[in-house]
């Protein structure tokens, strides 16, 4: 029989105890979620093209070059050129900025302001939650595209209108799905105790119960980035969205990619390629975490 | 001798039979076949069925075809600036009396509008009166176009008498205006000058059928139109029209293409003309034409540093015309490089007088050397601009785009702001928040005289928010003047003034028209207009 001093006791127990290191941990992620880890690489791929856009390509992604309009791809222009002879492959490069950008910061918005409300409304409970449900029930009654559709409509065009479009209905989304989770939190004892000592409302609803739905505020997060860069795609392609000459790809597949369809498949083909991979990449990603971080499909 | 006389004589009657033949095949050929139904495509919606007040072709395409005009351009030669012809009225068009301030038309007799009604000169004097003169509430979008007429009347049932106040040459051309529908004086009178908003009643070659909404419209040959056929028979030659909605070009393009529709009259831009063409091969014939539409970048002379000429100039100077016409014109419906005057006409600029204009030099390099220098002269370091474009690919996108590049050599930041078309329009006419619109003078008949009003200030399709009397009076001269020579000589006045000194509008490029159509389309010309020629009552199909 083997025994083991105190130290060396509290030295295995410090072992078993340690947190494994980040490259092990992402070994065992890849190993586990093989799709989401290739998903996630779609995604640092396309964080690297909008952030390093300016080193990756020399040519401007706006300006014009009319003398090699619609050139076919050659060894000049990887992927050829558009009706106004910009380089297809250097618009994709900065069109993943603007996909990026208004992916990030309407999926961001809409599910962050969909947290606080839905906790808010699972909180305060009574006729409060009841009213915000049915104001809910009637933005969730529209589809994403159409609630999107007519907000673009009254507000207009634009990057910063676009954005705003995009956040209004993924705030319902987020706000149904949190406040779900926040009512069993409401239930826990700790936050009567917050109470009985005197916190007031908003302390308890952002440090008490927002930290406690991080895990269904994680994966709408991420669930709603691939959604909302294929809606700006999909407003930005109805001449609803970006407008030129703003790289984006929705409004790459617009206008000349319809006129030269046949002529120059190259202009809706590439910026195609570009939206799929990036709304696949954000869905598998975002799969694996939830996968990861809900409890019971951890356990499986 | 007589060999060689009698091997002549045969060679001349076989000649001469050859020749007969030959000729009698060739109008054999041109001799126009009966029956049928023309499809053709609408690329807008139908605002209201009232011409008089529309200014779109969405209106004209589908119901011109159901009304007549006192005259009309000639349908075998709508190129011609000058050629018209008499379609309610009887003969030719009548030569002016009474110093050129008169017009007299003798109506044909025999005419009747769909409702049964005979068409009398009382009809005709009715809808000037409408057109010319409307009472308070009831829109005429081109009124400004008579304001040299004096009195209208009719001395008996098939006279017309038009008395001007002064000679002009602006007059016929705009009589013949294809908005000029004639509608019925009992209608007027009975029901009231809204009611051909919602109803129609006319005398064309076609009897209104049905419309839906959005969908289609439909017409059926008039068995009592007045006009003969190169058959000896009454035209039109078609049994029916159907006029099919379809905003979306590529959908335009699909249905001509796969034959679910014969034509599409407005214009097709160069790529899907190449497309059809190589699709179809001979099965599509293409029109082509200089199109009587001028496309702007007008500046809001009430938005701070518009209201400053040398901005507006520098602006102008940009805008490279010449390399824009030849590389624009493969994308887009638009070609030629022009000043106010549709390009063609006699009144119009030669090239000559075009490059003295500031922005026409052909000189790209030193025109934009200019505009920097006037910027700064105008104390701008950098400018900003809010650029409104309409939401339509063709030509307003594809150009706006190519302005914005253009705009951003000399250090102009424009951002694009594209709108759906009402919220363009309020934009412009109400809100007025804007830098600088896209902006379109489309005519029909071409007029010059009338046409170029779009750039006067105190005009209702001026756009510009400006007062500028010193233009206003070389118009009133142009106007007056009955002699060509010094007309043209003002016209050049006025265009430096407008497009160049003062620059407050930037003349982008003349409209081009291309329009393929199914080759078994017969007896259709091309027209410098898409609303021009439309009565379709020498339309056949050779099928």
């Amino acid at each position: 029989m083997v025994t083991l001093s105190e130290a060396q006791v509290e030295a295995k127990f410090e072992q078993l105890a340690a947190k494994p290191t980040l490259s092990k941990r992402l070994w065992e992620f890849c190993r586990k979620q093989p799709l989401g880890a290739a998903g996630a690489a779609v995604v640092l791929v396309m964080i690297f093209m909008a952030v390093f856009a300016d080193y990756i390509t020399h040519f401007d992604p706006v300006k014009n070059d009319l003398a090699n309009m619609l050139t076919a791809p050659d060894e000049t222009y990887i992927l050829g050129t558009d009706q106004f002879g910009r380089d297809a492959f250097t618009r994709i490069v900065y069109g993943a900025r603007t996909a990026l950008l208004v992916g990030f910061v309407s999926a961001f918005a809409g599910a962050t302001i969909g947290l606080v409300l839905g906790v808010a409304s699972a909180y305060f409970g009574g006729r409060f939650d009841l009213l915000f449900q049915r104001v809910m029930d009637v933005v969730m009654a529209f589809p994403l595209i159409i609630l999107a559709l007519a907000v673009v409509a009254t507000l207009g065009t634009g990057v910063q209108n676009v954005i705003v479009a995009i956040t209004i209905p993924f705030i319902a989304r987020s706000a149904r799905v949190v406040r779900s989770n926040a009512l069993a939190i409401r239930e826990i004892p700790y936050i009567d105790a917050a109470r009985a000592l005197g916190y007031s409302h908003t302390r308890i609803i952002l440090r008490h119960m927002a930290p406690n739905v991080m895990a269904p505020y994680l994966i709408i997060l991420t669930a709603s980035l691939g959604q909302a860069i294929l809606l700006e795609a999909a407003l930005s392609y109805l001449g609803l969205g970006v407008q030129e000459p703003i790289p984006s790809w929705g409004l790459m597949l617009q206008g000349g990619a319809e006129e030269f369809a046949e002529t120059a498949p190259w202009i809706a083909i590439w910026p195609g390629v570009a939206i799929s991979l990036a709304v696949f990449g954000f869905n598998l990603f975002g799969d694996a975490l939830r996968d990861i971080l809900d409890p019971k499909l951890r356990a499986r | 001798m007589k060999v060689i006389f009698s091997k002549l004589a045969v060679a001349t009657v076989v000649g001469a039979g050859l020749a007969l033949a030959a000729g009698g095949v060739a109008n054999a050929a041109e001799m126009p076949k009966r029956g049928g139904i023309l499809t053709y495509l609408n690329p807008a919606e139908i605002p209201s069925y009232d011409a008089h007040r529309e200014t779109t072709f969405g209106v004209v395409h589908p119901l011109g075809p159901m009304y007549s005009l006192l005259i009309r351009v000639n349908p075998d030669n709508p190129q011609s600036a000058t050629d018209f012809t008499c379609d309610l009225c009887e003969g030719k068009v009548p030569s002016p009396t009474d110093g050129g301030k008169t017009f007299t038309f003798k109506i044909r007799k025999g005419i009747k509008f769909q409702s049964g009604a005979p068409l009398t000169a009382h009809d005709i004097v009715a809808t000037y009166k409408k057109i010319m003169w409307p009472p308070d509430g009831i829109p005429s979008s081109r009124k400004a176009f008579y304001r040299m007429v004096d009195t209208l009347t009719a001395p008996d049932d098939f006279t017309v008498v038009f008395k001007l106040k002064w000679p002009s040459g602006a007059f016929i051309p705009a009589l013949a205006a294809p908005f000029n529908w004639i509608y019925s004086k009992a209608d007027l009178d009975k029901h009231g000058l809204n009611w051909h908003t919602k109803n129609v009643n006319g005398t064309g070659p076609f009897l209104f059928v049905q419309d839906q909404q959005g969908s289609f419209t439909e017409g059926k040959r008039n068995p009592n139109y007045h006009h003969m056929g190169l058959d000896g028979k009454p035209q039109p030659y078609l049994d029916g029209i159907k006029a099919i909605v379809a905003t979306k070009l590529a959908v335009r393009v699909q249905a001509i293409r796969g034959d679910r529709a014969a034509i599409e009259f407005r214009g097709f831009p160069p790529a899907h003309r190449d497309e059809l063409v190589k699709a179809l091969g001979k099965d599509i014939t293409v029109q082509e034409s200089d199109w009587n539409c001028a496309l702007f970048f007008t500046p809001n002379h009430e938005s701070k540093p518009f209201d400053d000429a040398r901005v507006r100039r520098a602006l102008t100077l940009t805008l490279d015309r010449w390399s824009g016409s030849q590389y624009l014109s493969k994308i887009a419906i638009v070609k030629t490089v022009g000043g106010v005057v549709f390009p063609n006409h006699p009144f119009a600029a030669t090239k000559a007088e075009l490059t003295k204009l500031a922005g026409y030099g052909e000189d790209a390099k030193a025109n934009l050397a200019e505009a920097k220098r006037l910027l700064k002269e105008a104390g701008i370091s950098t400018l900003k601009v809010n650029f409104v474009n309409r939401g339509v690919d063709q030509p307003y996108k594809v150009v706006g785009t190519w302005g914005i590049d253009q705009w951003k050599k000399a250090g102009i930041d424009a951002t694009q702001q594209v709108l759906p078309t009402p919220a363009f329009y309020d934009t412009l006419r109400k809100t007025k928040k804007f830098d600088i619109a896209i902006d379109f003078n489309c005519q029909s008949v071409i007029n010059p005289i009338a046409d170029i009003t779009k750039f006067l200030g105190t005009s209702g399709a001026n756009n510009g928010n400006y007062k500028d009397q010193p233009l206003e009076d070389i118009y009133a001269k142009i106007e007056k003047s009955g002699d060509e020579t010094e007309q043209r000589k003002l016209i050049r006045d006025y265009e430096k003034r407008a497009l160049s000194d003062e620059a407050h509008m930037l003349l982008t490029l003349w409209w081009y028209k291309i329009n393929p159509h199914r080759s078994y389309v017969k007896g259709w010309k091309i027209a410098p207009s898409h609303y021009l020629n439309q009565q379709l009552d020498n339309i056949w199909l050779d099928k």
